[in-house]
């Protein structure tokens, strides 16, 4: 008799109506994807429980906490009330996509900021947001941007502190262009 | 009246010999069975197996070091600081070092998490085990060198004698290794004095932070099995007394995915009431979970309200008779009875639910006669048994699987929800993966109890304080999961919850001082109470350092002095060596640089600066803290605002100091939040928040500054988990006071009762 794995990745009958509805496809951490479960499927369970990637938490259900935040197109989304119809044809990405490289990740350990780390996928998802539309956020922004993703432990301070630091290595990463910097070197 | 008792039944590695043996090219370090410890030699028993092993680390011959950890993460780092504290002993290369977190099995030990005691209790048996592997260690490279072992000292992984060296990993390749420490010789191996430690109470990354940054760190919810079906449970309208009379799914099986319904019949009595759904993805199970139709017969609680808890509450402690005798200091009935004046007042705290991030869960199945059950979970000991009781087998038939908790907080103490998933699975014949959603979770979880504090405090002619009374009524945890750790009274008379009591045993020298613990019955019929982050200490706390304000005030002085007065360390309040060395006195001084520190707070209109002293966790592990809350109050809306919290802290040696520093913002906020923005109520029979939409925890918007400090200390490390919870509440209260002379006295403390009272 097989040993039962743990987070063994098939159960090819899961979904009894299989081949009864459409599918659809998008495109998930860059690769091209196709599912046919009910249309009103959330997307989170779709991620997890399709696609067996488990980084994206489920914990509340009703778009409140953040924890199941990943990126359609972009933008920040709570996957637990983003039906994954409205995910066809788009570009998701998930924890798992930013590959351990994003300046969040480095900066989230350097600030040791998870505890109990239930949230940290989706506090992380938030914050890269925040970062694209503005690399130099103020703690200001910071809360603003952040205040809809509960953390249980609180680790609040630690997670604005990395946020910062994220901002400020890749200010130092990046090179600028300004016309100050552009007369002082010519 | 102290929890010794209790606790010892969790400490069985005192009771242990110890054995170091090379078997197949590893050291394996184990704590065994006195017994067997002085009748075999430890190679031949470590390799044999003759006894199950204890390996709490084993080296390889790389020098790597495999530490096992028996006791649950859930974002304290637990697994860092016992490591760093063995490493510190063994004298090994920290960057060699890894954990492992172990499921179930008698050989462990007893199992439990909780209580802030992970490092308070592993500290002096993890250092000696350590010590004693280094002695083999050396021992070995001493005659691998041809050296007296007096002139080697262990360091970084190697073993050095003047000029000549050999590597840990050296010394497990070549060396013969077999050795054995009786109890008492484990029990002498003397532990490195605070000034020789290298990893304790050094900086460190916390081992488990990695895997928590991408998705890859594995909690319950995220295990699979083969051939699993998913579950939802649908909540009972009562928690007792419930029976389902028909169940119509006409409804639920126009939902695809649908598998059927099982109405759990539970030989543990936790589920009453139940019934369950399948279906073959998780989604599926919500909405056909949504879709029965289900007819109850309900318990008799089913009109039970918040208030009508509160009143019975009320009732009970009004008349201390009702309950068991904690405290007894001096003769308080005297005191009472030639008082000049008297002052009393009520406190009380709301429900207050866990919201543990991570929706409790459980995968289930058996295999060739044995239950497995993957979950999350912190007192392993207390669950395996009920979880056996649930399966119709012995105990040795289940196995729990230990993963990261998504917040444990108490509320994963008792795993109750893995029997539901055992049941399901037992009826299905297949292995289940039972998820509750937010609003089950919230029902079916084990809420802080709602408390009504009663104190009185007698004043003589002088208007000086004399005394003080305080009865305490709330449902108990303990009483309700583990009846077998209830005190007795201190006559005798009646039991206690311990952990619903600590704080009201404070370090303040009083000259009549009574504390009376009252169960609320009320509160056991309706709801199971549970262990929510620091326990009593969150509601007995905040009645009684605001009524320490109150008194103040009364006796016309100012309340940091009148503290500070109170806290001279004399007769018991002293403390005893190691874990309570200096006593009343340690408080006393994180206090006066509390003070100090703060002095110079500018205070604008309408703000105050409250105080309070805490010694969590209990009297047998107290965490010395002085805490100061700045507030300031909107006199148009009530809203209070808080600037913020200033702590000092004296928990002696901190194991891992950025883990200890980060249990202290965490568990300040936590104050924080309890004592302004989360209260749950009963209403007919359920709690009436069950989401975030009527839960509020507090969020990064409501983050106030915060200044904690530490005592640099030498005295033995002390749990640090929960005991900057506390002193929140009542500095916020005591804070409100002085900015606009109003006393709240009831948790959560919110803006419309504020501007209430500012109108009366």
């Amino acid at each position: 008799m097989a040993a039962w794995a743990a987070n063994s990745n098939n159960t090819p009958d899961r979904y009894s109506h299989k081949g009864t509805n459409t599918m659809i496809e998008f495109t998930l951490n860059g690769k091209t994807v196709r599912t046919d479960v009910t249309a009103d499927t959330p997307l989170l369970w779709v991620i997890r429980d399709e696609f067996n990637l488990k980084g994206t938490k489920f914990g509340c259900g009703i778009a409140m906490c953040g924890a199941c935040t990943v990126h359609v197109d972009g933008g920040a989304v709570r996957s637990c009330s983003f039906p994954v119809s409205l995910a066809a044809d788009k570009s998701i990405t998930t924890i798992e996509g930013l590959n351990n490289t994003h300046p969040l990740q480095a900066a989230w350990i350097e600030e040791q900021v998870p505890q109990c780390g239930y949230c940290q996928s989706g506090q992380i998802m938030q914050a890269a947001t925040l970062l694209a539309d503005n690399p130099n956020p103020s703690d200001e922004d910071i809360v603003n941007h952040m205040s809809g993703n509960l953390c249980r432990c609180m680790a609040y301070v630690r997670i604005k502190k990395a946020v910062k630091r994220a901002a400020q290595d890749n200010q130092n990463a990046v090179q600028t262009y300004t016309p100050e910097t552009a007369d002082k070197e010519a | 009246m102290s929890l010794q008792k209790s606790k010892k039944d969790t400490i069985d590695l005192s009771r242990r010999g110890f054995m170091v043996g090379t078997v197949n090219a590893s050291l394996l370090m184990a704590f065994a069975p006195a017994a067997l410890a002085s009748v075999q030699t430890a190679k031949v028993a470590l390799t044999e197996k003759a006894f199950s092993p204890t390996v709490w680390f084993e080296m390889n011959g790389s020098g790597e070091v495999l530490v096992n950890i028996a006791r649950a993460e859930m974002g304290q780092h637990v697994g860092t600081a016992l490591a760093r504290i063995v490493a510190d002993e063994l004298g090994c290369d920290w960057a060699k070092v890894s954990i492992r977190h172990v499921d179930t099995d008698p050989k462990w030990g007893y199992m439990v998490t909780g209580g802030s005691w992970s490092v308070f209790q592993s500290y002096k048996p993890l250092s000696q085990a350590g010590a004693a592997g280094r002695t083999v260690l050396i021992d070995a490279a001493a005659k691998l060198l041809g050296v007296s072992p007096d002139t080697c000292e262990a360091k970084d992984g190697l073993v050095v004698s003047g000029s000549k060296k050999i590597s840990f990993g050296d010394i497990v390749t070549n060396g013969d290794v077999d050795r054995t420490f009786t109890t008492d010789e484990l029990g002498q191996m003397p532990i490195k004095p605070a000034d020789k430690l290298k990893l304790v109470g050094k900086d460190t990354r916390a081992l488990d932070i990695p895997a928590k940054t991408n998705g890859s760190a594995t909690f319950g919810i995220d295990v699979e099995v083969d051939g699993m079906i998913y579950a939802r449970p649908v909540m009972p309208p009562t928690t007792f007394g419930s029976k389902v009379t028909s169940v119509d799914d006409t409804e639920a099986k126009k939902v695809s995915g649908y598998l059927g319904h099982y109405v759990l019949d539970d030989p543990t009595d936790t589920c009453q009431g139940w019934v369950v759904v399948t279906a073959n993805n998780y989604y599926s199970a919500v909405k056909a979970a949504d879709a029965l139709t289900i007819a109850y017969q309900k318990g008799k609680t089913a009109e039970v309200s918040e208030a009508d808890i509160q009143a019975r509450g009320k009732a009970l402690a009004m008349d201390p008779a009702n309950g068991a005798l904690f405290v007894e200091q001096g003769d308080m009935s005297q005191a009472r009875e030639q008082a000049a004046n008297t002052i009393e007042a009520v406190y009380t705290t709301a429900t207050a639910s866990h919201f543990h991030l991570e929706p409790v869960n459980a995968v289930a199945y058996e295999q060739e006669g044995q239950w497995h059950v993957h979950t999350g979970n912190q007192w392993q000991s207390l669950t395996l048994p009920r979880v056996a009781e649930a399966a119709q087998v012995t105990e040795d038939k289940v196995t729990l699987h230990q993963y990261y908790l998504g917040g444990g907080f108490g509320r994963r103490l008792y795993g109750d929800y893995s029997i539901p998933a055992v049941l399901t699975a037992k009826a299905a014949g297949k292995p289940v993966k039972l998820v509750f959603t937010r609003p089950d979770d919230s029902y079916f979880d084990q809420p802080r109890s709602a408390s009504t504090s009663v104190f009185r405090a007698s004043f003589n002619q002088q208007g000086d304080f004399t005394g003080m009374e305080h009865t305490f009524a709330a449902g108990w945890p303990t009483k309700a999961m583990a009846s077998g750790f209830l005190a007795d009274a201190v006559d005798g008379k009646g039991k206690i919850d311990p952990f619903s009591a600590s704080g009201a045993d404070h370090w303040y020298t009083m000259a009549n001082h009574r504390a009376t613990a009252v169960n609320n019955d009320l509160a056991h019929d309706t709801f199971t109470p549970g262990w929510l982050r620091s326990v009593g200490q969150g509601w007995i706390l905040f009645g009684l350092e605001s009524f320490i304000d109150e008194i103040a005030h009364q006796a016309g002085q100012d309340p940091v002095a009148f503290r500070l007065s109170m806290l001279d360390g004399k007769g018991k309040q002293g403390g005893s060596a190691p874990e309570s060395v200096g006593g009343a006195n340690r408080l006393r001084k994180v206090l006066e640089q509390l003070q100090a520190k703060v002095k110079n707070t500018p205070l604008g209109k309408d703000e105050g600066l409250g105080f309070s002293v805490t010694a969590g966790q209990e009297r047998t592990m107290p965490c010395w803290i002085a805490t100061a809350a700045h507030v300031h109050v909107n006199r148009q809306t009530g809203d209070i605002t808080l600037k913020k919290l200033t702590a000092v802290v004296d928990a002696g040696i901190v194991v891992h100091p950025d883990g200890g520093l980060a249990q202290l913002e965490g568990s300040l906020l936590w104050g924080t939040s309890l004592a302004l923005h989360e209260g749950n109520a009963f209403e007919n029979g359920r709690v009436k928040a069950n989401n975030l939409n009527a839960y509020t925890p507090l969020r990064m918007n409501q983050v106030p500054d915060m200044d904690i400090e530490f005592v640099q200390s030498n005295e033995f490390p002390v749990g640090l988990g929960e005991p900057g919870v506390v002193g929140v509440a009542p500095a916020i209260s005591n804070a409100i006071y002085q900015a606009v002379g109003v006393r709240l006295r009831d948790l959560p403390m919110r803006a419309a009762q504020l501007k209430e009272q500012l109108k009366a």
